[in-house]
């Protein structure tokens, strides 16, 4: 009984989906392909010339990037962009001691609470503190930004396909409509206040690009120049150590977890062997 | 249980022979895994699933109470919990990704697992209690892995929660308060992500107590091989330790170096970036997918396009449901009186050209998004995973011819069997 009921039930759904994929291949087959602008000159992220240090099974921090993408950050990004989970100690991550993370978080101002009064007030920071955001709150920073609301940074890596590459692409991709787009698609427009960006996935981002000139900002001796390419890939890489500080110390136990497991393994095989030895005479291994 | 020529327990020193006077967990333990169970000499590498599913499952327990010690199930501080286990929480990074990708090889391992007792029809009798609990086991771990992706309270994890409980409102007339009920709200919030954390919590507990049942009913009739010749008499088998411990040591330690490749170097590949954005009602994601485990049965139920009858969301609920709680029925759907893949020459046609290649394209298709060519493919593969079970299994073994069985499972190894010729059972092979 238990047959014949499968069999049928088998038949039907079949049925049902072989149905839907007729009908369905006829729309596709009938209908025109969907040809949009985002579709044909959406690009993929690619990655700053020569990579980042961080790239690869062996990648490591490059520390005067890290402090280099952190000033850009601090001077062009923090204007409108949040940072809320990275704290000012986190900060020993890119080489900073004490002294200069105690410096460093006191020149913000972060909301505190007075202590005389019970008030509301905003009070130099701490190392304990993080990094505090540049608008009151989300309705402050639509209302400040065309009510696009700037997202916080922290895990802007981890949040895209190909982050760092990602982020780097897209501080670089700014410019005018190409020629083969308007020819292409001549109702094709970026709407007021959005900006062209083949980087972002419908070609119009609501951020203004941000890095405009070389030497926007200016790096300490010994750093190689402030062109906007160079400003970019800092960024990029100071906000993949933010999206994962943890990042160069796991690789770097994983690498002694991986020898140790592979030595085990070859042992755990010669056991196996022996083990075996004495039960395997032209024994046929299915 | 399982055979008289089965190897008795003998405590070796006074403390063990009180305990095992009081408590004989010790004489359980050696049944069970040890020495004292019998296992069929034959068994290839793909019965080691078994061993490595049990240790992810222990792996997913250790690495998730220590999680719960760090996170709050509020949608307010959920996605920063997780977050301050990633940075502030010593170890935080190792414990949240071997969880999280201790999950996906769970599934890695139980996938195999099933599919090895698809080709050697592991489900026929007298075995059919243990594929009907390892199919229950197969559903609580949908449900906890489902859960569990809610709790980082990502763009994911919403939107995720949001359309699998949305597959209930399609049921008719309950189905709008059933969803309801379920998440405890109109979309998902603090309550939905409350109840989730606490039966995350409850369900693989409830796994365990499953996969005990799992390993009992496997001990009565004692193991399948992939012969799928029963045990005829004591040169079959082996006893389970040492043979199968090694054998499982090394089988384990392979795929912990794989593991380990994953953990360590592409701890984020299996996930979905959008998952690191925090959750926000207000923001649809261009494309919701659930994790890659699920995506055959989100093939299976994004490929009802058609309102036949039923609406064809309906279709779609029911033709996901259906696609797994059918494997409950195989016991009895598949007639033919040999076990092993092996020597069905038609049944294993349809297994490697049919079963595998439909599964790869319902996996490639359930990750891609809702666009044609993939909707047609997932429509066609579906069509052919239905008749497959349903249909094709029933059937073939009334048109095929099975191949030649081996006597036993001593002469598939030795190319002999003395007892073959001499008609006894005494005579264990060296």
């Amino acid at each position: 009984m238990i047959r014949p009921i499968a069999i049928l039930v088998g038949l039907g759904f079949s049925f049902v989906v072989l149905l839907a994929f007729v009908t369905g291949a006829y729309t596709w087959a009938t209908e025109e392909a969907q040809h949009t602008a985002e579709h044909e000159f959406h690009l993929a992220p690619h990655s700053p010339e020569g990579g980042f240090a961080h790239d690869g099974p062996l990648g490591t921090w490059d520390v005067a990037q890290l402090q280099r993408g952190y000033q850009v950050y601090k001077e062009v990004c923090a204007a409108c962009h949040s940072l809320k989970y990275v704290a000012f100690r986190d900060l020993a991550g890119l080489g900073y001691d004490e002294g200069q993370i105690k410096a460093e978080a006191a020149s913000y101002q972060v909301p505190g609470i007075d202590p005389n009064t019970g008030e509301a007030t905003f009070r130099p920071g701490l190392p304990t503190d993080y990094f505090p955001s540049p608008y009151p709150n989300a309705v402050a920073a639509a209302a400040a930004n065309n009510n696009a609301v700037p997202p916080d940074l922290s895990l802007m890596t981890k949040a895209r396909h190909h982050g760092p590459e990602y982020v780097y692409s897209l501080l670089t991709g700014f410019g005018p409509i190409p020629a083969e787009l308007k020819q292409e698609f001549p109702d094709f427009t970026t709407p007021t206040g959005l900006h062209f960006n083949r980087y972002f996935p419908n070609l119009n981002l609501a951020m203004a690009p941000p890095l405009t000139a070389d030497g926007q900002v200016t790096y300490a001796e010994g750093n190689p120049e402030p062109t906007i390419r160079q400003m970019a890939a800092d960024v990029a890489a100071f906000l993949t150590w933010t999206a994962e500080p943890k990042l160069v110390e796991r690789r770097q136990t994983g690498w002694p977890v991986l020898g140790f497991l592979i030595f085990a393994t070859i042992l755990a095989f010669l056991a196996k062997k022996q083990v075996w030895s004495s039960m395997t005479p032209g024994r046929k291994d299915d | 249980m399982s055979f008289p020529w089965a190897k008795e327990y003998t405590p070796a020193n006074p403390v063990m022979k009180f305990l095992d006077e009081k408590l004989p967990l010790p004489r359980l333990v050696y049944n069970a895994v040890g020495a004292g169970y019998p296992v069929p000499r034959n068994l290839n590498y793909m019965w080691n699933f078994g061993v490595l599913a049990g240790f992810f499952l222990v792996l997913q327990i250790v690495t998730g109470v220590v999680l719960a010690m760090h996170y709050a199930a509020d949608a307010t501080v959920a996605f920063g919990k997780v977050e301050h286990i990633m940075r502030d929480v010593n170890w935080g990074w190792l414990m949240r990704y071997s969880h999280a990708n201790g999950a996906s090889f769970f599934f890695i391992v139980i996938y195999l697992h099933i599919f090895r007792g698809f080709y050697y029809s592991s489900y026929k009798a007298p075995r059919e209690m243990v594929w009907l609990l390892g199919v229950v086991i197969f559903l609580l771990m949908m449900a906890t892995a489902f859960m569990g992706y809610v709790l980082p309270w990502g763009q994911m994890s919403f939107w995720g929660a949001k359309v699998i409980t949305g597959l209930f409102g399609a049921i008719p007339v309950v189905g709008e308060p059933l969803q309801v009920w379920l998440l405890g709200g109109f979309a998902p919030d603090d309550a939905a992500l409350n109840r989730f954390f606490s039966l995350h919590f409850l369900l693989p507990f409830v796994i365990a107590g499953v996969v005990i049942l799992h390993i009992w009913a496997l001990h009565i009739p004692g193991s399948s091989n992939p012969t799928g010749v029963e045990v005829k008499g004591e040169s079959d088998t082996v006893p389970f330790h040492p043979y199968y411990t090694a054998k499982d040591g090394f089988g384990l330690g392979v795929v912990l170096v794989l593991f380990a490749v994953m953990l360590f170097f592409l701890p984020n590949y299996l996930g979905h970036p959008d998952n690191y954005i925090e959750a926000n009602p207000l923001s649809t994601p261009a494309h919701i997918v659930p994790e890659w485990y699920f995506w055959p049965f989100y093939a299976i139920l994004r490929a009802f396009t058609f309102d036949f009858i039923l609406p064809a969301k309906l279709w779609g609920v029911l033709a996901m449901f259906a696609a797994i709680l059918m494997w409950f029925f195989l016991p009895w759907l598949d007639r033919s009186p040999v076990r092993s893949g092996h020597y069905r020459p038609l049944f294993r046609k349809f297994f490697w050209f049919g079963l595998i290649p439909v599964m790869a394209v319902l996996f490639y298709c359930g990750g891609a998004p809702a666009e044609e060519p993939y909707v047609m493919l997932s429509q066609i593969a579906t069509a052919y995973y239905f008749l497959h079970f349903l249909v094709i299994l029933p059937l073939v073994s009334s048109f095929e011819k099975p191949e030649p069985l081996p006597y036993s499972i001593t002469e598939a190894v030795l190319g002999s069997d003395k007892k073959a010729v001499l008609g006894e059972n005494t005579t264990p092979a060296t």
